[in-house]
């Protein structure tokens, strides 16, 4: 480390800050403000302008009316590289690396040391050295390839990045969206350090567990405008909730009787193509709702698509019903199973299609009547409260919560009689995770088996009847959940190593 | 759930989203883009016919334009269907020239007209089928294997020909054969010769299959996500194979066409048409990356074509005008595309 940060400590203020696109008001009068060495949690439902905030305030937007004070010096941006020259610096969710190129190469792109027209490579090592080391990563060798990192680690080589440029406010943009519960116990550890450095940090997450683990005040957005704030550790996690939303979130997770009925999936000693999973054996029986737990990377993914026919069948068997025969997808979905895939923009939709397409791809006729596509999907749009302008609309063009309502209700549409939901609730906003919440619940109340996989436990501890945790493509036994919490999960999920447990997931009495 | 959800008011006024936007506006922008290529083939039409006069719109110079657009038209609506599906075929141009040389062999050979015409779009659909396993055998781009296919087809029709080109007596054509782009003088109550109402017809077929059948709506599934129509049960290798093979098929029919205007098989013939081809279906706002696409704009963007180096040529202006004319037209209509996505 050459210098050390703390001089250049520095305060940001936003005040008033206002931004209209057409017709639509984005941003309605914000007040923001974080201090160097201050860790400030921005929360709000999707749409509610977070990013748009960050966006102006790095240079991508410029504000329509408001004040913005970096120290006691006005600050507009111009542009992104305006704002990265004042100090400002954002991580983004998806990361801007460079992925075919070295760490160096990456950590000093577009402004590399020269002699003449000369890179001075000597002086670009040295200098990502330093900031790996600042990043707490002084193992990283910096002509590795930023494609061979983990997801991980490409992080920390952007915030490193972030660091070469002598950043003073860091934004992150839900930084642990892709993280495993290991990395984002480091990560913790190193906005810890960064704050303690001085740098001011503004952290965007819709996880408020993290919020609370991290942050030492907050600040609510709803619909453009700032609706709350306070010292993080004063304020329960739940009234954080209800700012976001506007109103009380009572019975998020709504449970009506249920009655397990036969057995519709087995597994018995099921292990995938290249070891993942390892070993899973499940019974899953009309009318409930198993959960899996596990950290990223565990297999449960894979476990799913194993189940589903997307990847195949190393040894052991599945049983559906009374189909005992290896099946790919199009067999699944006709023996009545279907999978709600954890991507949707990789894998769950087909972005640039429209909504009814993507509604009724996979139970189309040989003729495809157009009008019939058009009530089918009226219907489910009306049924989940989609918010649209007609099933004609290219997906891509909805919110992501209406983006998973449609790829949720192709399986209700298919009535598949086993879902299998893969991060139902990911990167979607608390509405529309509610009404997955009670879609989840009338299917369970209605007959159906659900096996869902979820990294937010609060969730599957809400909706399950009972949860079985992976562990490095071991699936363990489903255990109801009257007889778990998120501490002994946790525990489990990590394997043999209990020491790795996670400081915001412990139980509540033990966090601050 | 057996049938629906029962109604649960609280779930619709949780979601805050502001309520979308509705109205006419968005949807006349969509409809004026949607018809931009039309648009644009007017505007060049107008232009022409105020530079040139009488001699461009007359209805003979109107039908060389059409007679002129069959073969790229044709072998367009098999390239629309391989290019909505996110794949390219390279290997069109050479594949026509073995239609011709086929066509020919076996009309030299006494087969008859139908035979022959049948042997040539079935090497048609015999070259897009092989394509189609390779593609998906192989798992390698399309635009790999039909760049190899392009070299391999080539040499297929100059070694069919034997290096030669393949002249069949003009009296064992048969007369509808030889009627496809020429307008027999008895039968000037066509107005057009019958090419121009086959490509009709089969632009009509594959716009009712592309969207009528679910074979043409998963083409489009795969094309703007291949991973979601492996998640929605959609067989991707089965149906790529039969969209290669049914753009063989026009392939064959184009080259049929072709043959039927030369009258020869020439394995050199045709050299550069996949471009053309290429180019017809992007001016009709079919996107590379898949997905997009219409029939009617890969017909518009073919008459474009003609139209321009027909007008051109009225004009007495010289070839390379035409030439680049055209290319800015192709870079124009996939920017003004762009444009149009960006603002929706």
């Amino acid at each position: 480390m050459t210098q050390s940060q703390t001089q250049n400590a520095v305060s940001l203020k936003m005040s008033g800050i206002r931004k209209r696109f057409g017709a639509t008001i984005a941003l309605d009068g914000v007040d923001l403000e974080v201090a160097g060495g201050e860790v400030l949690a921005l929360v709000g439902e999707n749409g509610a302008g977070k990013s748009t905030l960050m966006k102006t305030l790095a240079g991508v937007h410029a504000p329509d009316s408001g004040q913005m004070l970096l120290g006691d010096q006005g600050y507009l941006p111009r542009s992104p590289l305006d704002a990265r020259h004042r100090g400002v610096a954002m991580i983004y969710q998806e990361l801007s690396l460079a992925p075919h190129l070295s760490v160096m190469e990456n950590i000093l792109l577009g402004m590399e040391p020269m002699r003449g027209p000369l890179m001075r490579w000597g002086e670009i090592r040295r200098r990502t050295e330093d900031a790996l080391r600042q990043v707490g990563r002084p193992d990283i060798r910096p002509d590795e390839i930023v494609g061979r990192l983990s997801i991980a680690e490409q992080q920390l080589v952007e915030i490193g990045r972030a660091v070469a440029v002598g950043c003073r406010v860091l934004v992150l943009d839900e930084p642990t969206s892709s993280l495993t519960q290991r990395d984002i116990a480091l990560l913790f550890d190193l906005v810890r350090r960064l704050r303690s450095q001085g740098l001011a940090i503004i952290y965007i997450s819709h996880f408020l567990e993290e919020v609370k683990a991290i942050s030492d005040r907050f600040t609510v957005l709803r619909d453009g405008k700032s609706v709350g704030g306070g010292r993080t550790a004063d304020v329960p996690a739940d009234k954080i909730v209800s700012m976001m939303v506007g109103r009380d979130v009572k019975d998020l997770y709504p449970r009506s009787p249920r009655s397990p009925g036969p057995v519709l999936l087995e597994l018995i000693d099921v292990t995938g193509r290249g070891g993942k999973p390892l070993s899973a054996s499940l019974q899953l029986r009309a009318g409930e709702v198993v959960g899996i737990a596990g950290l990223v990377g565990a297999g449960r993914t894979e476990l799913l698509q194993t189940i589903f026919g997307l990847r195949d069948v190393a040894s052991g068997r599945i049983r559906v019903g009374t189909f005992n025969d290896r099946a790919g997808p199009s067999q699944r979905l006709a023996q009545g199973v279907g999978l709600l895939s954890e991507d949707r923009k990789t894998e769950g939709l087909a972005l640039n299609l429209s909504i009814a397409d993507n509604l009724t791809l996979s139970k189309m006729g040989p003729i495809v009547r157009p009008a019939q596509q058009d009530t089918e999907s009226r219907r489910w749009i009306k049924e989940l409260a989609v918010r649209c302008r007609s099933p004609w609309q290219p997906i891509g063009d909805l919110s992501g919560g209406n983006q998973q309502k449609i790829a949720i209700a192709r399986l209700l549409h298919h009535d598949v009689d086993v879902l299998l939901l893969d991060e139902p609730t990911r990167g979607i906003d608390v509405g529309a995770k509610a009404l997955i919440y009670q879609v989840i619940d009338r299917l369970a109340a209605s007959g159906k088996a659900v096996l869902m996989v979820s990294s937010y436990l609060p969730e599957l501890l809400g909706t399950c009847d009972r949860i079985a945790v992976m562990c490095r493509g071991v699936l363990g036994p489903a255990r109801p959940v009257a007889e778990t919490n998120e501490h002994r999960i946790m525990l489990e999920a990590t394997g043999t190593h209990p020491e790795l447990d996670v400081p915001h997931l412990r139980p509540q009495e033990q966090s601050r | 759930m057996t049938d629906t959800l029962p109604p649960e008011p609280a779930a619709a006024t949780l979601t805050s989203a502001p309520p979308a936007r509705e109205g006419s506006s968005g949807r006349a922008v969509e409809w004026l883009a949607k018809l931009g290529p039309l648009i644009g083939l007017v505007f060049v039409f107008a232009l022409f016919s105020v530079l040139v006069g009488e001699r461009f719109y007359r209805t003979d110079n109107i039908r060389i334009i059409l007679e002129q657009t069959v073969i790229i038209a044709v072998a367009a609506l098999g390239m629309t269907l391989i290019i909505i599906s996110g794949g390219i075929d390279l290997s069109v141009g050479s594949a026509i020239a073995v239609v011709t040389v086929v066509v020919a062999e076996m009309l030299n050979r006494g087969y008859g007209g139908p035979l022959s015409a049948l042997g040539g779009i079935g090497s048609g659909a015999i070259m897009g089928l092989l394509i189609g396993v390779l593609i998906t055998r192989l798992k390698l781009a399309p635009f790999i294997i039909t760049l190899g296919a392009w070299g391999a087809y080539r040499g297929l029709a100059r070694g069919i020909a034997n290096e030669q080109s393949v002249n069949v007596q003009l009296d064992i054509i048969p007369a509808w054969m030889k009627g496809f782009l020429r307008l027999g003088s008895e039968s000037k109550w066509m107005v057009f010769p019958s090419g121009v109402y086959v490509t009709l017809i089969l632009a009509i077929l594959m716009a009712l299959v592309l969207r009528y059948t679910r074979f043409g709506r998963h083409v489009f599934a795969i094309g703007s996500n291949e991973n979601t129509a492996r998640l929605c049960g959609v067989h991707v290798d089965r149906t790529k194979i039969l969209l290669y093979t049914l753009a063989g098929v026009m392939t064959g029919l184009a080259g049929l066409m072709s043959f039927s205007y030369i009258t020869q098989g020439d394995p050199n013939g045709s050299a550069g048409t996949e471009l053309d081809i290429i180019a017809a279906v992007v001016i009709g706002g079919a996107s590379l990356s898949g997905g997009q696409g219409t029939i009617l704009g890969t017909l518009t963007g073919a008459v474009f074509l003609t139209t321009i180096a027909n007008g051109c040529t009225k004009m007495g202006w010289p070839n390379w005008v035409q030439l680049i004319a055209t290319g800015a037209i192709i870079i124009v209509a996939a920017a003004l595309d762009r444009l149009r996505h960006r603002r929706s």
